[in-house]
């Protein structure tokens, strides 16, 4: 679940997750919605508050929702096969999948042969991902004025132990057990997100001066060490 | 939660910084012990921090009076009504359960030879590893005409709980009209910007209570913490309330009289209906049992590690220690906490200690929605813990700032309660 979310925000050109940046990422997510119906996904699945299964199932929480999982529907083979396998909907399968659904699952019921366009699967996805709560997928708050960071500081091995002795300083304010109460939670981030979101502070992209503060005494060693900690935490 | 060292030593400059340290586990008595003496912002982080992180493998004893720890720190919101006080009332049940030993009693001594605390129900702890974070005691005669025995008449709730409740109390029965005084502490103290604050969450109370009521402020500092913040916000939403009065125009009183409520300043006698003193401040007294405290009445610490000048086996945190230019406040003694914990856990088991690094930030409410804040990072060097950089809120901040600052202190509050005790 948590490697879906991570997919989500680094292999679509601008994502986030609405709250975080309420404007933009509805925009995104409003297209996808609009794609929803023009590609005829609403035929057969439902979603809201009362979807019930039509031909396909509901996709209330698609993200991060376990194959074959919804209650009542009955799946083929094909898809109850890979339930058994543990496969749980991210990302990245479900961007494979809604290519070519009969390449990723011969057999599968679902007659559709697949979204063309990468554009369109971009905003699909954005939109799938609206679905599933933000508490379900770790607020990974990614916002639209973060700057891009380098691949090679993405790419730096944090080191969890310093991670935690430096998180010590994020817990005054950032609750360990993920509450929060006028600040916002951080366990359960990905890790190039969290990269992201510090780095946005510390070139002051993002105006909280106390994050601002906090970020310029860090190196991207030690941001690099403090994701790869709150991302250690989780699992 | 696994550890992985995989990659340490490419942090490069966290490495080289490491300190290495001699180890003093397996010395005959068994496992290493320490004693965290006050159970505040500085002592309860110390204490859980080392027990969590060593798993078990130091003994940690917490000495703490009180079985309700009342946070000073929102105390200020208390008196205005923005909180009731069993909200800023935390216990150590938690922390118990997290392997820290804890015994409600005062430490009346410390045998530095013998390496034990004396404890006033009888008996003594012994330690390998002793901190001591006992916040402030009162410069005696620091205010003419007032003592610990006036603090009934004239209350300092500059420690929380019974204090803050009776100024609470003296304030609502401020007669229409009457006079709230305060007199406001010299440098160094804990809470730099607490005493106003305070004069701006009474005046929210009055201002709603008793229109009326004037507030006067002897001050005899010259300045003060977020000066133009607090005196903009007073005349913003207090207007004519609240009188300041700087050392220039008779602000450093020559004496308080609790028996007939009289401020003496400048010659001349002031008659008032509330009377806060805030007397000058030193370290906990069992830092100078300990004899750690300097003339100042500070104890001097070495900033890589919260170790005092005097004994490398005693840590002071918090407000006790002097460490340079960290304002006195409970972030502080938390940041100063894990740093120090670090250390010791390092010393005691081997683990490997990371390069100090300190923070701050001092949030203050003034009015419904209108809170500011100070902060900034240090880094410690030989000689003390230096300021690197700094921010402080602005006047001309637009009011979703300042309401999205004070929702702000209510999550740090939160966050460093949960920090502080476990919970
Ligand atoms: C009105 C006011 C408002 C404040 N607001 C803020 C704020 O908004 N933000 C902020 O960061 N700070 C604030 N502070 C400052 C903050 O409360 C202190 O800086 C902080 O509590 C210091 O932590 P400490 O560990 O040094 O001492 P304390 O937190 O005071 O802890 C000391 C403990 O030691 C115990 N003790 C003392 N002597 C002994 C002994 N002999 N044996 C055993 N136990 C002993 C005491 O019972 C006490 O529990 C405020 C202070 C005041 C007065």
């Amino acid at each position: 679940m948590f490697r879906a979310i991570k997919k989500l925000f680094f292999t679509a050109p601008v994502i986030f997750i609405t709250g975080a940046a309420p404007a933009l990422a509805d925009g995104h997510a409003a297209e996808g919605e609009q794609l929803y119906r023009t590609l005829r996904c609403a035929g057969c699945h439902a979603v809201g508050p009362d979807a019930k299964n039509r031909v396909g199932p509901q996709l209330n929480e698609i993200v991060g929702r376990a194959a074959g999982s919804v209650e009542g529907f009955r799946y083929s083979r094909a898809m109850a096969a890979l339930a058994e396998e543990g496969l749980v909907w991210d990302d990245e399968n479900l961007r494979a999948f809604l290519t070519a659904p009969s390449e990723f699952l011969p057999r599968t019921r679902m007659g559709y042969r697949g979204v063309r366009k990468e554009e369109d699967l971009n905003e699909l996805l954005i939109y799938l991902a609206t679905l599933t709560p933000e508490t379900n997928l770790g607020i990974a708050h990614i916002e639209p004025g973060d700057p891009e960071v380098a691949a090679e500081i993405l790419a730096i091995e944090g080191n969890v132990e310093y991670g935690q002795y430096l998180s010590s300083t994020c817990v005054t304010c950032h609750q360990a057990s993920g509450d929060s109460t006028g600040i916002p939670p951080i366990i359960n981030w990905p890790a190039d997100a969290f990269v992201t979101a510090l780095h946005a502070y510390k070139s002051k992209a993002r105006d909280n001066e106390v994050m601002q503060q906090i970020t310029s005494t860090l190196s991207n060693d030690e941001i690099a060490a403090l994701a790869a900690y709150y991302e250690s935490i989780q699992e | 939660m696994k550890l992985d060292r995989r990659g340490f030593l490419g942090v490069g400059a966290a490495a080289a910084a490491t300190m290495s340290a001699p180890m003093v586990m397996g010395a005959a008595h068994g496992k290493p012990r320490v004693v965290v003496v006050g159970g505040g912002a500085g002592g309860a982080t110390a204490a859980r921090y080392i027990a969590k992180d060593s798993g078990g493998a130091i003994d940690v004893t917490l000495i703490e009076p009180t079985r309700t720890y009342y946070t000073c720190f929102f105390s200020n919101l208390y008196l205005g009504g923005f909180r009731d006080m069993s909200s800023i009332g935390h216990t150590y049940g938690a922390m118990a359960s997290q392997g820290v030993n804890v015994v409600h009693d005062w430490a009346i001594g410390v045998d530095r030879d013998a390496k034990t605390v004396a404890l006033a129900g009888g008996g003594s702890v012994p330690y390998d590893k002793l901190i001591l974070s006992p916040g402030i005691d009162f410069r005696d005669g620091a205010v003419q005409g007032w003592d610990t025995s006036s603090q009934n008449a004239m209350p300092h709730a500059y420690k929380a709980g019974s204090q803050t409740e009776l100024l609470k109390s003296q304030i609502e029965a401020m007669p229409q009209g009457g006079t709230f005084a305060m007199v406001a502490p010299p440098n160094p103290f804990r809470c730099p910007p607490g005493p106003y604050e305070r004069v701006s969450m009474v005046a929210h109370y009055l201002k709603i209570n008793n229109p009326t009521a004037k507030i006067l402020i002897f001050d005899p500092k010259a300045g003060f913490s977020k000066q133009k913040l607090f005196q903009d916000g007073w005349s913003r939403h207090y207007s004519g309330m609240i009188e300041w009065i700087s050392p220039d125009f008779g602000g450093a009183v020559d004496e308080v009289r609790p028996g007939s409520m009289e401020v003496v300043a400048d010659g001349e006698v002031v008659k008032v209906d509330v009377c806060n003193v805030i007397p000058a401040m030193k370290a906990g007294r069992i830092a100078d049992l300990a004899g750690v405290t300097n003339d100042a009445g500070w104890a001097p610490v070495n900033p890589h590690n919260m170790a005092t000048r005097a004994d490398e086996n005693i840590y002071v945190l918090g407000d006790s220690s002097q460490q340079g230019d960290m304002p006195k406040s409970g972030f502080s003694a938390n940041s100063q906490a894990k740093v120090c914990a670090n250390a010791v856990r390092g010393e005691l088991t081997g683990s490997t200690v990371f390069p100090a690094r300190f923070a701050n930030t001092c949030w203050s409410l003034i009015e419904t929605n209108d809170g500011v804040k100070v902060g900034a990072s240090y880094e410690a060097t030989d000689e003390k813990i230096a300021k690197t950089s700094g921010f402080i809120s602005q006047v001309e901040d637009d009011a979703a700032t300042r309401a999205a600052t004070y929702e702000e202190s209510v999550g740090w509050y939160d966050g460093i309660t949960a920090d502080m005790f476990g919970t």
